[in-house]
């Protein structure tokens, strides 16, 4: 449904070209969820509102690459075919529910509004929709919540509100940009089982764009590690979670605080900084802080390569030498711990 | 065991909401809402609780940033409530804290160093202020040369860094970690937990570490407590907090983390909780918690559970109904 091909997006700044995204691809099936992983200034936002195109221009430019929505190339389209594809075929929720209501117009209004910009209908209409949607994304007596403004909603009842204008149109392709990274871990779950449902009633298509290894594990089909905006692994969740090919994606599944750890369990660190994107450094990315990094990791730029069945890596190393140096690492850090 | 360094007994906040011309006291916000806790020497006490449950409310009233409405709190046996603004200015030495937010808690026209050595030279300490100053940049992996740069040329880790050497400076007995890492990424998060910890085994600290995430409070808490709407939930040793947890509020919590193993996440049933926190203004009456609660009963809407020892000892628990083992392995399973 969606392809995006050797997409890049670079952005014009003081100190130079940033090279936010560099020339990543992938597909996005009907109905499936593609997690897209990284951590911040990895240029996985940057991707998110490049397939909108909603980063202003200039600063931004797109010299390369090609982002298919249903056989049109969205690159090409004039602003006006633009914006009858976002909020309609493709809708976006933002990570911050407090900003990306508007303060001064109640929510019905704003919904009525998301409803009427793309479909034909008389206003009654739009509200009795709007009503629906409400009833749909969780918010309990609806009708009265209509004439409330956003300050009146907490922070997860304004992110139900913001996916259910995300759903006005029943769009086929819906874009979340770390949508619960602003609310509370028991609200985060509920948020979460309300995407799951609405994929299931919809049927809608949903890239999920996180920071939260365990949210892409609970939500996702197919899932993107982004690096220095590029992607470095691309996988099922299975292949992600249990079979890791690339440096960059085991020792971040490493260094992440877990429940089931002993008391005062040492976290095992990625050293350094991800890398400055106006200068990154030569050859791989990640080899300034790569454990398995060679003096061949210096000149070569890996490419991605098929590791497995739709599971791709982007490393010099094959998945046989991987595995041997995993093995070697995990032996010496049982052996490393002071006990 | 050994000595309690630091005693909250019994302590309030609540704060006053003025109305109308005459900023006639209203309502008030019960932010902290008798809380008693007990930090002993050289041990780590995490507090866990979602926004707007009067963690760092609590924080603050310890080092002195608000006096409570009542209650009292006992540094090394001595209420810090009683001290005059002398005495508590040579108190502040021994407790200090490390802020959520590294790119607002430095001043971003102060150099690395300055903001360093800023505590030293308010108490006077200023003899071989450099030298000390960079001792503490090597203590928390800055290098030296770092001294002259500013705020805004250090990633978020590494500000964070500067944050935690500002709050050794005057050799502390307490610190007050205030999600010190809830702003980082995951790869840098993991430096600044275990720099924290290998702080603590060199310098013999005690810390109180807020936060809102009970997986990193698992790697460095020996005693944890649950806050909800101003109040301790559950409290205990952090052994028996993670195996027996049996406050349902607690096993909300727990299970709504997702865990980084897609077969299990399908697996696990989950309690989610239904609707949002109530305003702390208006508590609900009983059990603050049983508006949200999937076993509540009548009587949790009358009667407020006491914080008593159920099952482990020392393992305190603030419900009429604790989850037991079976009850929970049926619905918890990590």
């Amino acid at each position: 449904m969606l392809e995006v091909k050797q997409l890049k997006t670079q952005i014009d700044t003081n100190e130079g070209v940033v090279k936010a995204v560099d020339g990543v691809s992938f597909t996005v099936e009907a109905g499936q969820t593609v997690g897209i992983v990284g951590e911040s200034g990895s240029g996985k936002s940057v991707l998110a509102h490049s397939i909108m195109q909603l980063n202003p221009v200039p600063p931004t430019f797109y010299p390369e690459g090609e982002i298919i929505f249903e056989g049109k190339n969205l690159l090409n389209l004039s602003e006006r075919e633009l914006r009858k594809i976002r909020g309609n075929e493709i809708a976006m929720i933002f990570q911050d529910p407090m900003s990306s209501l508007n303060p001064v117009f109640k929510i019905g209004d704003q919904l009525v509004e998301a409803v009427l910009t793309h479909q034909k209908m008389s206003r009654q209409d739009a509200r009795a929709r709007a009503v629906e949607l409400l009833t749909d994304v969780g918010i309990p007596d609806p009708e009265r919540r209509m004439n409330d403004y956003p300050h009146q909603f907490s922070g997860g009842m304004r992110q139900r509100v913001l996916i259910a204008i995300a759903l006005a149109c029943n769009p086929k392709l819906l874009i979340a940009d770390e949508p619960t990274t602003a609310l509370d871990v028991t609200i985060q779950a509920q948020i979460l089982e309300l995407m799951r449902d609405i994929q299931k009633k919809y049927g809608t298509a949903i890239i999920m764009i996180t920071h939260d290894l365990g949210v892409v594990s609970q939500m996702a089909d197919k899932v993107l590690v982004m690096y220095s905006g590029r992607i470095v692994e691309e996988g099922s969740v299975e292949d992600i979670f249990y079979r890791p090919s690339m440096p960059y994606t085991w020792s971040l599944l490493r260094s992440l605080p877990r429940l089931d750890a002993e008391a005062h369990e040492r976290l095992i660190n990625i050293e350094g900084q991800p890398p400055n994107l106006v200068s990154p450094p030569k050859g791989c990315n990640f080899h300034p802080r790569c454990p398995f990094s060679t003096e061949q990791c210096l000149e070569v730029d890996p490419e991605l390569t098929v590791r497995g069945d739709g599971h791709f890596a982007a490393c010099i190393l094959s998945g046989q030498e991987f595995d041997s140096e995993k093995k070697r690492m995990e032996f010496a850090d049982k052996k490393g711990v002071p006990q | 065991m050994s000595e309690a360094l630091l005693e909250i007994r019994d302590v309030n906040m609540h704060f006053p909401i003025k109305e109308g011309v005459f900023q006639k006291t209203k309502n008030h916000v019960k932010a902290v809402n008798g809380v008693s806790l007990t930090v002993n020497k050289g041990e780590t006490l995490g507090i866990v609780g979602e926004s707007g449950c009067g963690k760092s409310t609590l924080a603050r009233t310890i080092v002195g940033l608000l006096e409570p409405t009542s209650g009292d709190i006992l540094f090394e046996g001595k209420s810090i409530l009683d001290l005059n603004k002398k005495q508590m200015h040579g108190l502040r030495r021994d407790i200090q804290m490390v802020y959520q937010d590294p790119f607002s808690s430095l001043n971003p026209r102060m150099k690395a160093g300055d903001i360093i050595a800023a505590p030293l030279k308010a108490y006077r300490m200023t003899e071989n202020l450099e030298q000390r100053v960079k001792e503490l940049m090597d203590l928390v992996g800055l290098k030296a040369a770092d001294y002259n740069k500013l705020p805004h040329q250090f990633s978020g880790g590494q500000r964070q860094r500067i944050g935690i050497a500002r709050a050794l400076a005057l050799n502390p007995k307490l610190i007050i970690c205030d999600e010190p890492v809830s702003a980082l990424d995951v790869s840098v998060q993991a430096q600044v937990i275990n720099l924290l910890e290998d702080l603590q085994k060199e310098l013999d600290l005690t810390y109180v570490f807020i936060a809102h995430d009970l997986s990193v409070i698992k790697h460095i808490a020996d005693k944890v407590a649950v806050m909800y709407l101003g109040k301790v939930m559950e409290m205990s040793d952090s052994e028996s907090f993670y195996k027996h947890a049996c406050h349902p509020y607690t096993n909300a919590l727990l299970s709504a983390i997702p865990l980084t193993d897609p077969l299990k996440e399908k697996e696990r049933q989950r309690i989610v909780l239904k609707g949002e926190l109530p305003s702390p203004a208006n508590p609900p009456t009983g059990c603050v918690f049983h508006t949200r609660c999937p076993f509540a009963t009548e009587a949790c809407k009358q009667d407020i559970p006491s914080l008593e020892a159920k099952g482990d000892a020392g393992h305190l628990v603030s419900c009429f109904y604790p989850m037991n083992v079976e009850k929970k392995s049926s619905i918890v399973n990590h």
